[in-house]
């Protein structure tokens, strides 16, 4: 039985049934759950907690407990920052997965087993460079007296230059351009299952592309697409040097807002707090994002 | 091929040209300003001059620099691999739970800043020596959690049937989940793998803080910013870029479709 | 439930854990001083521990330190003083021997007792600095710190580009002329954002008060409408290129450009900062003795004059300005700046308590 029709009914890999006795299943989640708790939750959870006390005079923490920083932190100051922050992230994110699907997608099922994992490497192979000079690369390409302009102007394109740097053009650029493999890889992986003969299977039946885009491609990569999604928008949302480098610091993004508390301001508590508020806030999205897509599978809804 | 799928496969060519094309306009830049004759710019051009790669060769601690993060990267990205296989196996299969299926992206939702001060403290606390093992765990931290979304993605309507027939047939579960399991999954693994190996070798702020002494790549060049980062850095990326590429080909070339040797006995016979 | 027994198990190891870290202290940040009395001091050759940036000192530095004395020196990297202040106070005492940091930054750390005291004795070459390099305000005498570089934060601008404006103040860069207008850059770093405005309406450039922060803050904002942007590491090639024709710099920074003859650097009318990157020695070190020798080796005459030569910055050390070549001096005009005039300018302070208003008042700057 080829992989790509058992495909179509997801239902009956139900995993139900486990391999083996269930405990040694739950197990398997063990490991990386106790890792986690050791070195991460365990040191996250001593600096985030002095959310609650305060700051000490030259920068340290003075255990008093308090609520103040969270009173702060919904200050329309910071609120403001968040909210161009979001806007900028979803922007991001919108166009890596417009941009990054068709690339994954011709990956995954157009090209030879061969040139496939090359042509993932070569997607990757910028990043292996270096961020900051990549970042010096493209202020060159964009500035006013840049690559861009001035070749748009002598081949008459233009008349004078374009303002494409130090601008919310160039912050979304630079952070479409540093987080595109994080939505093609996971994408990738995701369609790859995408046996060829089940398209055109249906295909063949007379369904037309858009309709099998949509009852067929989109329930089975669904997975890939939340993880892309949120590969590019978490990032993206806490970006520190794109808007410092490539806006010219004439905005400020979370990242920026939190490594100056901690950074400048010495203010680990209220960093805590601005931290703390933003990944609570995040975490709620994604469960409401997971109890969403759950539930529609239990009701036989396929996505 | 139908004649929609033909022009289809077209338009999806013309976009990855172009996708390329996006991605690789700056690295054009980057290698021809690592032939800057400028000492401390690589945002103006002055002049051609190789010295920069000669610097390169002169200089142990860029190439050791660079070294140092190739590992980190290599044992980050096995560590997470392992790790994030298995808590995608498990939130997969064995588990019902909204909670815990989110709490798998829970790493990726810490800033940088206060993951790294974070862990910084913490070793201090249980004393736990700086050097290039406390980067390794720093980074398989976020990095099971990059693995495990992405393998997660080859197992939505895994066909469980296979795997139940393998072991009926008699295969330990080992067996079955080496030759049946993996290979759907691997693709998946290799997704991973480059994603958390690509991040880890970039990575600054986490690395810095968790690092002691150790320097990395990235360490190395933010640590030139306060006075000029030189083309040299420009001159090892382009070294880079060029041995990964040669790899590349390499790998295509030894890879290249070959007559199997039941071709190949026919045509012995038939001649 | 299937996930109950992986939750208890999970639960058990983070209790342990944070029982384990509150006997322990607090999670860094601040921790204790001590003088390094009662510090067990290592004997004999050692290996210092320094952290500096990087290409900050001579290259063989090391080598002729280790000729000289017998102790090695290992380098650990840092990018900026925020991530060095960060980094020294999440690690353990003891971990750094040396530690270059900026003035303002280096103020802080004195008082939060994270340095040594040091023993003048210990230090001869402290007769090479000039006079006025014991009268920093931010450590007066230098009791815990030794200068290593110094200067101050100015405009330099396009001659040849400028024609019609006469750049001589802060007043310029915040008010600019239709020649200037949008083509200036300001810096970035957070003490550096405020200063022209703050400066520009007369007030302290360690002001906490908030009234005045909030005015200057209401000044940068206006401001910002005709700046290209805010930079602090790649000014001078802007100004090189001509896309910017005004830049804020640090005065040895200025001297980056690709050709000094068409630029010239200005302190500006209204008065400008005073910084010092300084040496101090981590309260925690077991190699205090050694440190101190490091100390006074870098403040031989070679050591500054390298620093003058290769970074461009002016040195308070005496014997190492005297020494260098006059012709560097016409080039770079501002490396001549007579100490005295240098003093006139006020050292930046560390704010203490004030700091997070100050950031806040940034934070509004750069979000609007």
């Amino acid at each position: 039985m080829s992989p790509g029709a058992e495909t179509l009914h997801p239902e009956v890999s139900a995993p139900w049934r486990p391999l083996g006795r269930s405990r040694l299943g739950r197990l398997t989640i063990a490991p990386a759950f106790a890792w986690w708790a050791f070195f991460l939750l365990a040191p996250i959870g001593l600096v985030l907690a002095s959310s609650f006390f305060r700051r000490g005079a030259f920068g340290g923490v003075e255990y008093v407990f308090t609520w103040d920083n969270y009173v702060r932190a919904i200050d329309p100051l910071y609120l403001r920052v968040l909210w161009y922050s979001v806007r900028i992230a979803l922007l991001t994110t919108a166009i890596c997965l417009v941009v990054g699907y068709p690339a994954a997608y011709f990956i995954a099922t157009r090209s030879s087993a061969r040139l496939r994992n090359a042509l993932l490497v070569l997607v990757i192979l910028p990043f292996w460079t270096n961020f900051l000079i990549r970042t010096y690369s493209w202020i060159v390409l964009l500035n006013r007296e840049g690559v861009i302009n001035k070749s748009l102007q002598s081949i008459g394109l233009t008349d004078g230059p374009l303002p494409l740097l130090y601008n919310d053009f160039a912050i979304t650029l630079g952070l479409v351009y540093g987080y595109i493999p994080l939505m093609v890889l996971p994408l990738y992986a995701a369609l790859e299952r995408l046996n060829p003969e089940v398209r055109e299977a249906a295909e063949d039946l007379g369904s037309r592309p858009a309709r099998i885009l949509r009852t067929v491609t989109i329930p089975l990569i669904v997975p890939g697409i939340v993880a892309g999604c949120v590969f590019v928008f978490v990032p993206s949302l806490g970006n520190f040097p794109v808007p410092q480098l490539l806006g010219g610091g004439r905005k400020i993004m979370m990242g920026n807002l939190i490594n100056s508390q901690f950074l400048e301001a010495r203010d680990w508590p209220f960093g805590s707090t601005l931290a703390l508020m933003l990944m609570l806030i995040l975490m709620g999205l994604l469960i409401v994002q997971s109890r969403v897509l759950r539930r529609g599978r239990e009701i036989g809804i396929d996505v | 091929m139908s004649k929609g799928r033909a022009g289809a496969t077209r338009w999806l060519k013309v976009h990855m040209g172009i996708l390329f094309a996006f991605l690789y306009l700056p690295l054009v830049v980057l290698v021809v300003l690592s032939f800057n004759d400028a000492r401390r710019s690589v945002v103006s051009w002055q002049g051609f001059s190789t010295r920069w790669y000669g610097e390169v060769f002169d200089d142990p601690q860029i190439l050791a620099s660079l070294g140092t993060t190739l590992v980190i990267a290599a044992v980050a990205t096995g560590l997470s691999v392992v790790f994030g296989t298995l808590l995608a196996l498990g939130l997969e299969r064995h588990t019902r739970s909204s909670v815990l299926d989110s709490a798998v992206y829970f790493p990726i939702l810490v800033p940088d800043i206060v993951t790294g001060i974070a862990l910084l403290s913490f070793y201090s606390l249980i004393q736990f020596t700086l050097g290039t093992r406390s980067i390794m765990i720093a980074h398989s931290v976020w990095g099971i959690a990059f693995a495990a979304a992405i393998v997660r993605t080859r197992l939505r309507g895994f066909d469980r049937s296979i795997e139940e027939a393998s072991l009926d047939l008699g295969v330990k579960e080992i067996g079955t989940f080496l030759r049946i399991t993996l290979p759907v999954i691997l693709p998946g693994i290799i997704s991973a793998a480059l994603v958390v190996f690509t991040l880890s070798v970039d990575e600054f702020v986490i690395a810095y803080f968790t690092a002691g002494r150790t320097v990395t790549f990235p360490i190395q060049v933010y640590s030139m910013i306060r006075f000029g980062v030189t083309p040299e850095i420009n001159a090892v990326a382009t070294l880079m870029l060029a041995f990964s590429m040669l790899l590349i080909v390499l790998a295509l070339y030894l890879n290249r479709p070959r007559q199997s040797a039941q071709a190949t006995f026919l045509e012995e016979v038939a001649a | 439930m299937a996930t109950r027994t992986k939750g208890r198990w999970t639960t058990l190891l983070a209790a342990s854990v944070f029982a384990l870290a509150a006997c322990g202290g607090d999670g860094g940040g601040g921790g204790g001083g001590g003088n390094g009395d009662g510090v067990p001091q290592e004997s004999g050759p050692v290996t210092l521990q320094v952290m500096n940036f990087a290409n900050y000192m001579p290259e063989d530095i090391a080598e002729r330190f280790e000729e000289a004395t017998g102790h090695s020196i290992e380098l650990t990297l840092t990018s900026s003083n925020e991530d060095a202040i960060a980094k020294l106070e999440g690690s353990p005492e003891g971990t750094y021997d040396i530690a270059f940091v900026t003035s303002p930054f280096a103020e802080g750390l004195i008082n939060a007792d994270r340095f040594e005291q040091l023993d003048h004795s210990l230090i001869p070459n402290l007769s090479n600095l000039y006079p006025e390099a014991s009268q920093l305000d931010y450590d007066t005498g230098n009791a815990y710190t030794v200068p290593y570089s110094w200067g101050t934060t100015g405009i330099c601008y396009r001659t040849d580009l400028v024609k019609s404006t006469d750049v001589d103040g802060w007043d310029d860069m915040l008010n600019p002329s239709n020649e200037l207008s949008g083509k200036i850059t300001m810096l970035d770093e957070d003490r550096w954002l405020l200063l022209p405005a703050l400066k520009s309406l007369g007030y302290s450039a360690n002001t906490t008060d908030e009234a005045e922060l909030s005015a200057a803050a209401d000044l940068s904002i206006k401001a910002k409408a005709t700046l290209l942007g805010y930079d602090a590491e790649t000014f001078y090639t802007k100004l090189d290129s001509g896309e910017a024709v005004a830049v804020m710099g640090w005065d040895g920074w200025c001297n980056y450009v690709s050709d000094p003859s068409v630029v010239e650097w200005v302190l500006p009318s209204e008065g400008s900062d005073l910084w010092v990157d300084v040496m101090a020695i981590p309260t925690g070190s077991t190699r205090v003795a050694a440190a101190h020798e490091f100390i006074n080796f870098i403040l031989e005459e070679e050591n500054g004059l390298w620093v003058a030569e290769n970074i461009l910055y002016k040195v308070p050390n005496r014997a190492a300005m005297e020494a260098v070549d006059p012709a560097l001096l016409e080039t770079y005009p501002n490396m001549a700046m007579d100490p005295a005039t240098l003093l006139e300018q006020e050292a930046l302070r560390d704010l203490g308590a004030g700091q997070p208003a100050f950031t806040d008042a940034v934070t509004r700057v750069k979000a609007a």
